[in-house]
């Protein structure tokens, strides 16, 4: 019972999903979002296992004092900090939760977005050495593309906008709707698998 | 209110003058009383042309509670005075009772869905151009009841190719299960991920498996937790640690299970550290921080991405390529995966990824539906070139037949 109690709730569950997609009659039409808010209300409260998890692993490396265990003094202070501002104080404008969220957490967040545009530049050196006769084209592609969006393009050639436009709409867009069609089918199969019990890795199964 | 304190003051003050508070009471008159019923001049100037044939029905395909009110344009709207602005709807359950006011539509449009009916229920619609000044002569609809369907008609296409995929499916799997041998092509990114393992057991360093941002409720998420049960295993076997990061903490939960099933499957229970499977962020960039952290002071020497990344893929994949990595990437976003392609060894593009777990167990019936997917896309692929082919000879209504409602 163990393992058939989850692949029942599983099969009944993606069945009615399935049927409430070609059935808008009531009460299907309401289940979808009659199950999402489970999803919901199951994931605040794994939320505090992902939190006791945190905690475990922190505390007892300052405790214990294993390497870098000073970081882990910080990630305890933070979230301390955190949420006992958001419980005291409440999280509205004003309040030291909002003002700690806008001027540390966010540019934190943003700072790390930031570094993409470093990481773009040494992955499209690599991505784009002419080593191959695949690698050449995807190498004038990505030149034509970017001259096409900026005013710079227009101005050596007032085609070349007209070609970045068709590299995006033909060849690009083809492979997109490829991609996307083989992806479609392998999640049709993957649910298949996994509503009809045959794919039963994800509860831990054999 | 303004105005009315105005019109106090005037009088306290004694001005005599009819026409200025003539005005002031119309112009209090427009603020405080509904729309009017019949055509109305404000200002001298002649009301617009009302629309016509106005038509109703019920929503179709839907859990009832909404009709559709259409109609012909206005001869102002556009054209003639091209003075229409907006069309007011009105509703009455009576044809002879009084009308509420409903909504409006912008000029051009012609139609109107009423989400508030109670099914069951007949009503008639009233519409009226108005030109910001006066109104058109009302037009009357017939009466229109609500109700709900019990089918979508406008699926019926997805249906039969659901249908049509599953069969195939289950076909395929019937025969794998008879025992029958089924070729599956050669996968560059999953032969690989034996090698990947064995490089890092010899290089003494641990595996990282990193399964996404998104929640178990991401198809791609839990495609990324059943291929972690293959590579744990192997990890077990050659006795190599594996770390893995997540971001929801449902996803831990199910990787912990998931990394203990594996490593009591290979026979190495003791060897199985629930600290090494870890919840770090919710949030999307802390996320990325705290895994390229992990990957700078841990030096895996194997890092897996299975399941769906957003912006943070670059940042991840390319610190796994700072630190030496050998690097194995399977997504469905296709946004990330050049990306992918660029920073990592091997990429598992898109359906690769519900492919992996059925080509690494290598069980027949895992392996049947794989063929029967294949079937699907080659189906898939012949419709395409027959709709290319009757579409370019003008059969249109092919894209009808294809398109989904």
């Amino acid at each position: 019972m163990r393992r058939q109690g989850p692949l029942i709730i599983t099969f009944i569950t993606g069945a009615v999903i399935i049927l409430q997609y070609f059935i808008p009659h009531r009460p299907f039409s309401d289940l979808q979002q009659l199950f999402n808010t489970w999803f919901l209300v199951i994931a605040v409260f794994a939320l505090i296992l992902g939190v006791g998890n945190l905690g475990k692993i922190h505390f007892e490396r300052v405790f214990r004092r294993r390497e870098n265990w000073p970081y882990s003094i910080v990630l305890i202070l933070g979230f301390i900090i955190m949420f006992g501002a958001g419980i005291i104080w409440g999280i509205q404008r004003g309040t030291p939760f909002y003002y700690i969220f806008w001027n540390v957490h966010i540019p934190m967040g943003s700072t790390m977005f930031a570094l993409l545009a470093f990481f773009v530049a040494s992955a499209s050196y690599r991505a784009f050495r002419a080593r191959t006769p695949e690698a050449t084209v995807l190498l004038i592609s990505a030149i034509v593309v970017m001259l096409s969006r900026v005013p710079l393009g227009n101005f050596i050639w007032k085609e070349l906008p007209l070609i970045g436009d068709w590299i995006m709409a033909y060849p690009n867009m083809a492979g997109q709707r490829a991609i996307w069609i083989g992806i479609a089918l392998g999640v049709v199969s993957t649910s298949l698998r996994i509503i009809l019990g045959i794919e039963r890795t994800y509860l831990a199964g054999k | 209110m303004f105005n009315m304190l105005l019109l106090l003051l005037l009088l306290a003050i004694g001005v005599n003058s009819t026409t200025y508070i003539e005005s002031l009471n119309l112009t209090l008159v427009l603020q405080t009383s509904t729309f009017p019923e019949t055509p109305q001049m404000l200002h001298g100037t002649a009301p617009p042309a009302p629309p016509t044939d106005i038509t109703g029905q019920d929503r179709p395909n839907d859990a009832g509670g909404r009709t559709v009110v259409s109609w012909t344009k206005s001869a102002d709207d556009g054209q003639g005075k091209n003075s229409v602005q907006e069309y007011v709807v009105f509703r009455s359950t009576n044809i002879d009772g009084e009308f509420t006011e409903i909504g409006t539509a912008r000029k051009g449009v012609q139609e109107f869905v009423d989400i508030s009916t109670t099914d069951g229920v007949e009503y008639y619609y009233m519409i009226k151009a108005f030109d910001g000044e006066s109104f058109s002569e009302p037009v009357l609809s017939g009466a229109i009841t609500s109700s709900a369907q019990w089918f979508h008609v406008g699926r019926v296409n997805m249906l039969v190719a659901v249908l049509i995929l599953s069969f195939l499916i289950l076909w395929f799997i019937q025969r794998a299960k008879k025992g029958e041998e089924l070729y599956i092509r050669p996968i560059a990114g999953l032969e690989a991920v034996d090698d990947a393992v064995g490089r890092a057991t010899e290089m003494g360093r641990p595996i990282m498996y990193i399964p996404g941002i998104m929640d178990m409720d991401n198809i791609q998420t839990i495609a990324g937790v059943i291929i972690l049960s293959r590579v744990a295993r192997k990890a077990a076997e050659y006795e190599c640690p594996i770390l893995v990061p997540t971001c929801k903490s449902i996803v831990m939960s199910a990787a912990q299970e998931t990394v203990k099933e594996a490593y009591l499957d290979a026979g190495r229970p003791d060897s199985y550290d629930a600290d090494k499977i870890r919840y770090l962020t919710d949030d999307q960039f802390g996320y990325a921080a705290g895994v390229d952290g992990m990957m700078m002071r841990e030096k895996p020497g194997a890092v897996f991405f299975m399941g769906c990344f957003y912006a943070e893929s670059l940042i991840l994949a390319e610190t796994g390529h700072s630190v030496g990595a050998i690097q194995i990437a399977g997504t469905a976003q296709p946004s990330q995966l050049p990306f992918f392609v660029t920073a990592c060894d091997y990429t598992l593009i898109g359906e690769e990824l519900f492919a992996a777990s059925a080509y690494l167990s290598k069980q027949p019936l895992l392996l049947g539906s794989l063929k029967g997917q294949d079937w699907g896309k080659g189906l898939l692929i012949i419709i395409l070139i027959i709709g290319i082919i009757l579409v370019s000879f003008g059969f249109q209504q092919v894209v009808g037949w294809l398109t989904v409602g």
